[in-house]
């Protein structure tokens, strides 16, 4: 049993120290970046602690703080909620039809690939200024156009009712991503089986229903996981839609309450900023951290699974 | 024009032989789903298209007529541009982001390779464990580790204001990179890297002199990926580099130049115009490059 040979033995180590050497730069990074704040993460949650005196023991008044007096966190929660629901689900579907939309243009399907494409490249803090401008209820272009056709004008970013709406029509528009992967998958799909469903007379809604989505179901399932992460850490857009929207006058020093209008655009990370830069309350700041952190791993968890799809390149 | 396009589709269905009213029949279905789809096309390309052209009509609009619902330019102020390019920051802003973007990408490629490679091609215990752990970082927002790592950046090194707390760590690799890459790299077949190994070449030739060449399409898209996340991070900049205006970058710059010129939307807009513009010109020159790298992220290779 314990008889390797010694020449065995040392080619072992040797590829033990190869494979060491060439995952050393994760290695590292993993340990130093993420392994060791992680558990400073938890430490400071527990600890009391301003940034600038020693930190003391805390217990659980952080934690107890964030989920019963702290005003912004079940508001932000709430909202993730909406945006799970609401922007994830009209993402998948729009994207899908995008994608499909773009495998049946036959003239000029680069250009119209192209235009579909170019809103998910634009930086989204110029992507959601652009957007307050647009949908400015006052001199924005859409009310106006709105308006000239009778239709109602909503007040969209400076509306708690209607931030959101504007926020998930942002993200509708930086559809581009989904609609490439959707498109890669359609085109995946094999022709006989849409060859044999037309020879038993499928209809298009009977060969989209039994031949396309079972075939992509792999790639819906996960756009639906990786929407809810990236959900989860949804941050810029409705920081700066806030910002802009409620007229403040952005730069150092200024103080934002976030979420304007009405906690309506509030999400959990702009917690961790609010709480950890703004207010200087590390230890509650590190808690809503682990809320994030326990509801990611939870969904890539899920997305992990292999009945996802995910991942199904192993060898 | 139109009916050329759509005749064409219906020329097999005369091969089968089918009656001519059938035949017309099809043409006909043919030709109205030729412009039902265009017609549907055109509509999502206004809904894609037209906000980069209201922003750029008020962009060259003068400051008054900003203010007002026109959506027409009366006047072109070309010069608006230049303005914001003079803008007391933005020069430095741009530097800044070239430089947190450019040395970000080449770090980060460089770190990530070797360690894709291993995961792709080395058989060792605690693979699929490592794997499932560069998943998991990937997913993860930043904000999950974020105080303690300002904490280490600013009390420790003393590096709060400038941007190098996020360029050091690209060094180390970055967990998306490392995934993407290492899904391209299972599909390179084992025969090349048997082959190598044949001629006597050690891992590290293997990889550089025959694995990355094959490679070089995916290299181009994590290198665009990672550019763009870059140049469009708001969230780091705004941690290390806010309170020293001269650390600022685009992303984060723009959105208080909005404040400097309270609601000049022609101002703002021509210099949101300037920071889409870069991200723009590389896609024309990268297209291939982009669709493979985001088909490569939701599709198995």
């Amino acid at each position: 049993m314990s008889t390797v040979h010694p020449m065995l033995r040392a080619k072992r180590r040797r590829e033990a120290l190869r494979t060491l050497a060439f995952l050393s730069p994760w290695l590292i990074g993993f340990s130093v970046f993420f392994a060791y704040p992680l558990v400073s993460t938890v430490y400071f949650s527990f600890m009391k602690y301003d940034g600038f005196t020693a930190p003391t023991w805390n217990g659980l008044k952080n934690w107890s703080y964030v989920f019963s007096d702290y005003p912004f966190f079940w508001p932000a929660l709430r909202n993730t909620l909406w945006l799970v629901v609401v922007m994830v689900s009209l993402r998948v579907v729009f994207g899908l039809g995008i994608g499909l939309l773009i495998t049946k243009i036959k003239t000029g399907a680069g250009l119209f690939r192209t235009a579909f494409y170019l809103p998910y490249l634009a930086p989204p803090v110029a992507a959601t200024m652009a957007f307050a401008f647009l949908l400015n209820p006052g001199t924005g272009p859409v009310n106006h156009l709105l308006g000239s056709v009778g239709l109602p004008t909503p007040g969209w970013f400076n509306d708690p009712s209607w931030s959101k709406p504007a926020l998930t029509l942002l993200a509708l528009w930086g559809i581009g991503d989904l609609m490439v992967i959707f498109m890669a998958a359609l085109l995946d799909v094999p022709k006989e089986q849409y060859e044999a469903a037309e020879l038993d007379g499928a209809g298009p809604w009977s060969r989209f229903r039994y031949v396309t989505l079972p075939n992509i179901s792999p790639i819906v399932m996960f756009s639906v996981v990786t929407g809810v992460i990236q959900t989860m850490q949804y941050y810029t857009q409705p920081l700066v839609a806030g910002k802009v929207a409620s007229g403040i006058i952005g730069g150092s020093g200024q103080q934002f309450e976030p979420g304007y209008p009405e906690k309506s655009t509030l999400t959990l990370p702009q917690l961790v900023y609010n709480l950890g830069f703004q207010r200087f309350d590390t230890g509650s700041a590190c808690v809503i951290a682990l809320v994030l952190f326990a509801l990611s791993m939870a969904f890539t968890a899920l997305l992990m699974r292999r009945r996802s799809g995910f991942l199904t390149a192993e060898d | 024009m139109t009916t050329h396009a759509t005749l064409a589709p219906s020329a097999p269905a005369s091969a089968t032989g089918l009656p001519s009213g059938a035949r017309r029949t099809a043409a006909r279905k043919a030709a109205l789903h030729w412009i039902a789809v265009h017609a549907l096309g055109i509509a999502a390309a206004l809904f894609f298209v037209l906000p980069f052209v209201f922003v750029f009509l008020t962009a060259v609009m003068s400051d008054n007529q900003a203010l007002t619902r026109d959506l027409w330019p009366r006047t072109w102020e070309w010069g608006n541009f230049g303005t914001v390019w003079d803008t007391p920051g933005f020069l430095t802003w741009w530097r800044n982001t070239l430089l947190y973007a450019g040395l970000g990408t080449v770090l980060t490629v460089v770190s990530s390779t070797p360690v894709a490679y291993a995961l792709a091609k080395f058989r060792f215990r605690g693979r699929n464990l490592s794997m499932m752990l560069v998943i998991s970082t990937m997913m993860l927002p930043p904000q999950v580790v974020i105080v303690p790592m300002y904490l280490f950046w600013a009390k420790q090194l003393h590096l709060s204001g400038t941007l190098w707390p996020l360029i050091i760590p690209m060094a180390f690799g970055d967990a998306f990179t490392i995934f993407l890459l290492r899904q391209f790299l299972l599909t390179i077949p084992k025969e090349y890297t048997d082959a190598a190994k044949v001629d006597g070449c050690g891992e590290l030739r293997t990889m550089l002199r025959v694995v990355l060449p094959m490679a070089k399409p995916a290299i181009a898209a994590v290198a665009l990926f990672q550019f763009f996340y870059c140049w469009n991070d708001y969230f780091g900049p705004q941690i290390y580099a806010s309170e020293n205006p001269a650390a600022w970058t685009l992303s984060y710059g723009l959105e208080s130049f909005k404040g400097a010129h309270h609601t000049n939307w022609n101002l703002t807009m021509a210099a949101t115009v300037l920071v889409m513009a870069p991200v723009i010109v590389v896609f024309f020159f990268a297209q291939k490059a982009f669709i493979e790298g985001v088909t490569l992220t939701g599709v198995k290779g």
